[in-house]
């Protein structure tokens, strides 16, 4: 590395010269790394889409002794971007409870987000990441999951239509709150 | 409370000691401009590194993918083009800072013993640099890297024996795609970038080893590094970066030309410009001379810059150096003047450019509509365009006899005379009250260039029609509203809308005795006598589809057809094509404003 100096330098440190040097050097290096995290922060002004009303089935197509049935949404999909029309975007589980009654459950688990199965044996929802366990209408059986699964807006229109209004929720909240 | 913590800093890593050797070091004769060349160099590399991995996060490497992202980050993306504008901007301007840098180092004999091996650093870090600048050209995936990449790789396959083996193996297969992006953006983002830093640290190192070469004589006293030449240093890096802003703002981040699309010509193509001069070196070496001007000039060229300090070294070798290099850059200057000054004087280039330039703002504007960008990539937003292709089919297979507005389509006049029609605004009010007038039936406008100059249409228009009372002409009128209407264009809708009344009229009239459009041609349930063309539906896209495809067949012109080509018949044209065609003459495409326009 470089000798010690031989030279008389000036040993009286010139404030203003390091004051400038730091101010402009750090002036800078700021401009790309605003503008990089300035960038990086666009999904933050991007709202979630979804929350329309989709048609998922007829009511006819549904078990009539309520046992739940698994069913994709159907809908327009923005994917930064791509747009993709009536494309799969998430599935739900439907379930007849009356004559015109329809109960419609969201797939994802509220604890940590996994896909949630219907085990026609025990008659139960079961999450395969961390055990949790919800009775047939969705209720907390057993396991970790802060809440029941998310029941859906549901509406049965005329000819038996079923709309769902699709939305997914944060997990691992006590409360059922919509992504935004 | 601070200071114990520093000591104890210092104690663990000796950080004092360290700051100590990189900011007193001695500059004899004290700070200097000149000296600035390197930091401005390590500025640059260090905006390119930080711009380069935030615009990672939004790049996506696949050949349906790449245009696509990058146009999100322009166009869409919060910022995205400002940070754009700073890696590309920063990126032109360091090869402008590496000459600069290479220019001081050989003036100032800073290449000469010991310093030999730094500066081979410098001139392989030149080179790094470059093939950064060549490998970033490609990943937008856009029309101009596209097509200015494929020469570079191409000449890659020039090299002697493992030519071949070697370009496939850059473009990951024999030809472009998902793997020429994948590899290349691992060398731009991966590969060269280590190799940069690896040598940067190299350079940097063995700079200090060796201490600056001072330029003589010594002007002033030695000073330190820290902060006479450091606040220098950060002025010049300071220049820089207001110039990359301006440059960044001036032009609204950086170019991004339409998606690339090996089935589509695009002339404009040009490698950027400090790569400029090799691209017109080429021209001077034809055919299987061409490896002399790729490969065999410039690798010369390169080792006698390697063998700078060893030349250096004799009585003259000094002054040598400095004038290769400066003969070396002005012939690099002229090269590119030379291929700029040629291009510019060529018809075929300039209008090419001009393509390009409309097919970049289409391709823009159909990507930002409701429609967006199909999973089949931002290509087939131009390719099912009629805006784009109807034009380009409309030469290619209609301009020979008809014209668009007196032209070729695409705005060029064609110097065989007009055998057909001008169908510009075909299927318009205005369109069909021209054919029914006396003055223009047989004008080349409509029938005149054809066998139908003087046939029965034209004879009843300048016969029957110029003879009509004013009460008639009104139902004249009237039958161009309805025939008009027909055709059912979206720029006429609301005019359509608003005549109803007056269409409904005119559809009677249509086969009334009066007008005896009918002894001819057919109209809804009334058959006509088969000599003109079946007005149902007249102008519309379903009409005009089949007209395109068989203009010979019965409800047209039959055996009576003069030259028109049956298109879809014949399959010279398929009919997604003869569709585009169809939609482009009747102004049916999306505006950014409006859903249709003409």
């Amino acid at each position: 590395m470089s000798e010690q100096p031989q030279c008389e330098c000036p040993q009286r440190r010139d404030f203003l010269k390091e004051f400038s040097c730091v101010a402009v050097g750090a002036s800078i290096g700021l401009v790309p790394v605003a503008a990089g995290v300035y960038s990086a922060m666009d999904p933050l002004r991007r709202k979630a889409s979804g929350g329309e009303p989709v048609r998922v089935t007829t009511i006819e197509a549904l078990p009539a002794d309520g046992v739940p049935m698994k069913f994709a949404i159907i809908a327009d999909k923005t994917d930064a971007w791509n747009k993709y029309p009536a494309t799969p975007i998430g599935a739900i589980y439907l379930r007849k409870i009356s004559e015109g009654k329809v109960m419609a459950l969201s797939s994802v688990c509220p604890h940590a987000g996994c896909f949630v199965d219907y085990r026609k044996d025990a008659k139960d929802f079961f999450c395969p990441c961390h055990n949790s366990n919800f009775s047939s209408d969705g209720a907390i059986k057993s396991g970790v999951s802060p809440r029941a699964m998310d029941a859906l807006d549901v509406e049965v229109r005329a000819g038996g239509e079923v709309w769902v209004k699709f939305q997914n929720f944060k997990a691992g909240h006590p409360q059922k709150l919509p992504v935004s | 409370m601070i200071r114990p913590l520093l000591d104890w800093l210092d104690n663990r890593t000796g950080y004092r000691s360290l700051t100590k050797e990189a900011l007193f070091e001695n500059i004899p004769g004290g700070s200097r401009w000149r000296y600035v060349w390197g930091s401005t160099l390590t500025f640059g590399l260090a905006i390119q590194f930080i711009t380069g991995v935030f615009l990672w996060m939004g790049y996506s490497a696949s050949s349906q993918t790449a245009w696509e992202s990058v146009y999100y980050i322009q166009h869409e993306m919060m910022g995205g083009w400002f940070l754009r504008g700073l890696h590309h901007w920063t990126a032109q301007i360091m090869t402008v800072l590496l000459v600069l840098h290479l220019m001081q180092v050989v003036i100032d004999g800073a290449y000469k013993a010991p310093r030999e091996v730094n500066f081979w650093f410098g001139v392989i870090l030149l080179q790094l640099v470059l093939a950064l600048s060549l490998t970033g050209y490609l990943l937008p995936w856009d029309q101009k890297g596209y097509w200015a990449t494929k020469v570079a790789t191409n000449l890659m396959a020039l090299v002697p024996i493992i030519g071949d083996d070697l370009q496939k193996i850059v473009i990951g297969g024999s030809d472009y795609g998902h793997h020429t992006i994948t590899r290349f953006f691992a060398l731009h983002a991966g590969i060269l970038p280590a190799a940069v830093i690896g040598l940067v640290v190299g350079h940097i190192y063995l700079f200090r080893r060796h201490g600056i070469t001072p330029a003589k004589p010594l002007r002033k006293k030695d000073e330190f590094f820290w902060p006479e030449q450091v606040l220098k240093d950060a002025i010049a890096c300071l220049a820089v970066l207001a110039t990359v802003m301006f440059l960044t703002i001036r032009f609204h981040g950086a170019h991004l030309s339409s998606p690339a699309d090996p089935s589509e010509p695009f002339s404009a193509a040009r490698p950027d410009w400090y790569f400029m001069f090799l691209f017109q070196l080429l021209k001077y070496f034809p055919g299987s001379w061409e490896i002399l001007g790729a490969i065999i000039l410039p690798g010369l060229v390169m080792l006698v810059i390697f063998l700078i300090p060893y030349i250096g070294k004799w009585e003259l070798g000094h002054r040598f150096n400095i004038g290769m290099l400066v003969a070396l850059l002005a012939g690099v200057g002229l090269l590119t003047y030379l291929a700029i000054a040629e291009d510019n004087r060529n018809p075929m280039y300039v209008a090419a450019v001009k393509q390009a330039v409309q097919d970049e703002k289409r391709v823009i504007e159909l990507a930002k509509a409701p429609a967006g960008i199909p999973s089949s990539g931002a290509v087939t937003l131009l390719r099912e365009d009629p805006k784009t292709q109807g034009p380009r089919l409309f030469v290619r297979n209609c301009a020979s006899c008809h014209r668009y507005d007196g032209h070729d389509g695409m705005g060029v006049a064609v110097n065989d005379p007009q055998s057909a029609s001008d169908l510009k605004n075909f299927g318009t009010r205005q369109w069909l009250a021209g054919l029914l007038d006396p003055a223009k039936v047989d004008s080349a406008h409509y029938f005149g260039g054809t066998r139908f100059k003087a046939g029965k249409m034209v004879q009843f228009v300048k016969r029957d029609v110029a003879g009509f009372t004013p009460e008639m002409r009104t139902q004249l009128y009237k039958v161009v509203l309805a025939l008009s209407a027909e055709a059912k264009l979206g720029s006429q809708s609301a005019l359509d809308a608003k005549d109803a009344s007056l269409i409904e009229e005119g559809k009677k009239l249509v086969i009334s005795a009066e007008m005896n459009c009918t002894e001819c041609h057919s109209y809804r349930e009334e058959k006509g006598g088969g000599t003109g063309p079946d007005l149902t539906g007249w102008a519309s896209r379903e009409w005009l589809v089949d007209f395109i495809s068989n203009a010979k067949h019965a409800r047209f012109y039959g055996k009576r057809n003069d030259r028109m080509p049956a298109f879809g018949a014949d399959h010279i044209l398929d009919q997604k094509q003869i569709g585009l065609i169809a939609d482009w003459l009747r102004g049916n495409w999306h505006e950014p404003s409006a859903s249709s326009s003409r």
